[in-house]
């Protein structure tokens, strides 16, 4: 909040209004980049007018006018846009008629917002291209602080998302909810590209924190979003809970000196217990409807181990219902080590082994972190020595390698053989 | 409605896998009649076999020949379609039906429509003429 009424008001209705002008202005005028640049001048208008006029009383209908008119002055010059004299039409019409506009009504917003979700989410651009094109016609974030978030140059984010735009327009994909036969992969898929958002914010170490906060929440406004579009689907409820469960811990997670604190030395007092409850409320919600998914087997893991006394048996059930699911050595790791806490390190020693003869873990540095740490419990410390030895040759950050020589250091304190 | 040209890629198999291949011939049958049917089907054909194709440039007037294909890939073009669909989903849904999908790799291209090529030729100065010709 800036204090200057004109420029709050700007920035409010940029953060309320601007995607749902934006998806119904991409429906109306038929092109994505025309649309975009058309909301853009609206935006840099409102500037001086509502400094020369004072804030409009509906400053989102103001903007949709606004960018339906930038629309039709861009149209009238756009010569290469297909079918450029229907979309003018439609336009003029629905400017004429716009002294008593009936504001669009709720589900026709939804599904333009639901259009250009899975537009920009259509598995025939790339990921990273996905990634960003929602951020930037859905979240408020600018190129540039995308671009910041992800760590490349501005430029190259900019043309990222240009071409991508280009991509839809040339390629002729569908500005539209896909069809019910093609909706549950679509759907998982921009929930894999929302997740992946939140990941992004959340995982990472590096980079401008603020900004990595900054996708946290775009992250859980899109979840949250999703909820109100899809309300009918358990696996949207569930990824909504697991972010919201995982971020309400996010200011426990690093110390005063920014080092990365462990779930079980984490001060509790810290966690954010709306976030906890407004995840567990959706989780609830999610599993009532009975659709078991992965996302909802993540979040119930995530709740467990919110727990003052972690029900690790049960943690360890939810992984395995996880596995067979989606079958990764990754996620049966986990699993290994939620029965080792269960039933004590022989029974994950035990598992274990068949992970160790993987190939495609030879290299994963978790595996042999938590092999060093089953043979520690059981008293096996020259067979954690070497684990150890392992593991911290294959770490790159710092701040694990630091933590992985100190539980080394004290094995030999123990003395060992 | 648009035009996407579909390019079909495949490696070259022995005898033997080219004979599966063969054997699959009436399941194209019954895709191509399918798209024929529904009026989709704009054009398809298949190549002769890469070692039948040659490649030239033409750089300060001189010509150039090579013998094989434009680039050593180990997936060649071996045939394509034209297809008119309402929008890129549905061309990836026909392209999907294609047999050879299953052991190839089916690039999808929209085709550059007639109207645009030729407003292309205008801003570059081709006289009106000249474009009557182009397309």
């Amino acid at each position: 909040v800036s204090g200057d009424p004109v420029s709050d008001a700007i920035a409010q209705a940029f953060r309320e209004d601007r995607a749902i002008v934006l998806a119904t202005l991409i429906r109306q005028a038929g092109d994505f980049q025309l649309a975009e640049d058309a909301v853009q001048d609206a935006f840099e208008a409102a500037v001086s007018a509502w400094r020369r006029d004072g804030v409009p009383a509906n400053p989102a209908a103001w903007i949709t006018t606004a960018s339906r008119r930038r629309a039709i002055d861009r149209l009238r010059r756009a010569e290469a846009i297909a079918s450029r004299a229907e979309r003018l039409g439609e336009l003029l019409r629905l400017d004429a008629q716009v002294e008593d506009e009936p504001m669009d009504d709720e589900s026709t917003i939804s599904d333009d917002r639901l259009r250009l979700l899975f537009t920009c989410c259509h598995p025939a651009l790339a990921l990273p291209a996905r990634v960003a094109l929602t951020l930037r016609a859905l979240g408020g974030l600018t190129t540039g602080e995308i671009a910041r978030a992800f760590l490349v140059a501005e430029p190259t984010m900019g043309k990222r998302i240009v071409r991508a735009k280009r991509k839809i327009a040339e390629a002729g994909i569908p500005y539209r909810v896909p069809p019910d036969d093609e909706l549950p992969d679509r759907l998982r898929g921009v929930l894999r590209v929302v997740y992946l958002i939140f990941n992004e914010g959340y995982a990472a170490t590096e980079g401008d924190r603020l900004v990595r906060e900054e996708l946290c929440d775009e992250a859980i406004r899109l979840g949250d979003l999703l909820t109100q579009l899809m309300p009918d689907d358990a696996e949207v409820w569930g990824l909504s809970a697991l972010m919201l469960l995982h971020d309400a811990r996010r200011a426990a997670r690093v110390d005063a000196d920014g080092r990365f604190v462990a779930l079980g030395e984490q001060d509790r007092s810290l966690w954010d217990q709306e976030r906890i409850a407004a995840g567990l409320a959706r989780l609830e919600r999610a599993i009532r409807m009975r659709r078991p998914g992965e996302y909802q087997l993540q979040a119930a893991i995530a709740a467990l181990q919110l727990a003052e006394r972690t029900d690790w048996a049960q943690i360890a059930a939810l992984y395995g219902a996880l596995v067979r699911l989606n079958p990764s050595p990754v996620v049966e790791l986990n699993r290994v080590v939620a029965v080792a806490m269960a039933d004590g390190p022989a029974a994950g020693l035990e598992l274990l082994e068949p992970l160790l003869e993987e190939p495609a873990l030879e290299r994963y540095q978790p595996l042999h972190a938590a092999h060093a740490d089953l043979l520690r419990r059981a008293d096996d410390a020259d067979g954690a020595a070497l684990a150890y030895e392992r593991a911290i040759a294959l770490t790159t950050n710092a701040v694990e390698r630091a933590e992985l020589e100190r539980r080394r250091n004290a094995l030999s304190r123990r003395g060992r053989r | 409605m648009s035009q996407y040209m579909l390019l079909l890629y495949a490696e070259t198999v022995d005898e033997a896998g080219q004979a599966a291949r063969e054997a699959e011939l009436p399941l194209f049958a019954e895709l191509h009649k399918s798209l024929r049917e529904a009026g989709l089907l704009v054009a398809v054909q298949p190549l002769r076999s890469v070692e039948s194709a040659t490649s030239i440039r033409v750089r300060d007037r001189e010509l150039e020949i090579i013998d094989g294909p434009f680039a050593e890939t180990k997936e060649h073009l071996v045939g394509y379609y034209i297809l008119e669909c309402a929008d890129l989903d549905e061309a990836l849904k026909h392209a999907a039906r294609v047999p050879l999908a299953r052991y190839g790799t089916i690039e999808v291209r929209p085709l550059l429509p007639h109207e645009e090529w030729i407003a292309q030729a205008r801003r570059a100065g081709t006289d009106d003429e000249a474009v009557k010709h182009l397309a």
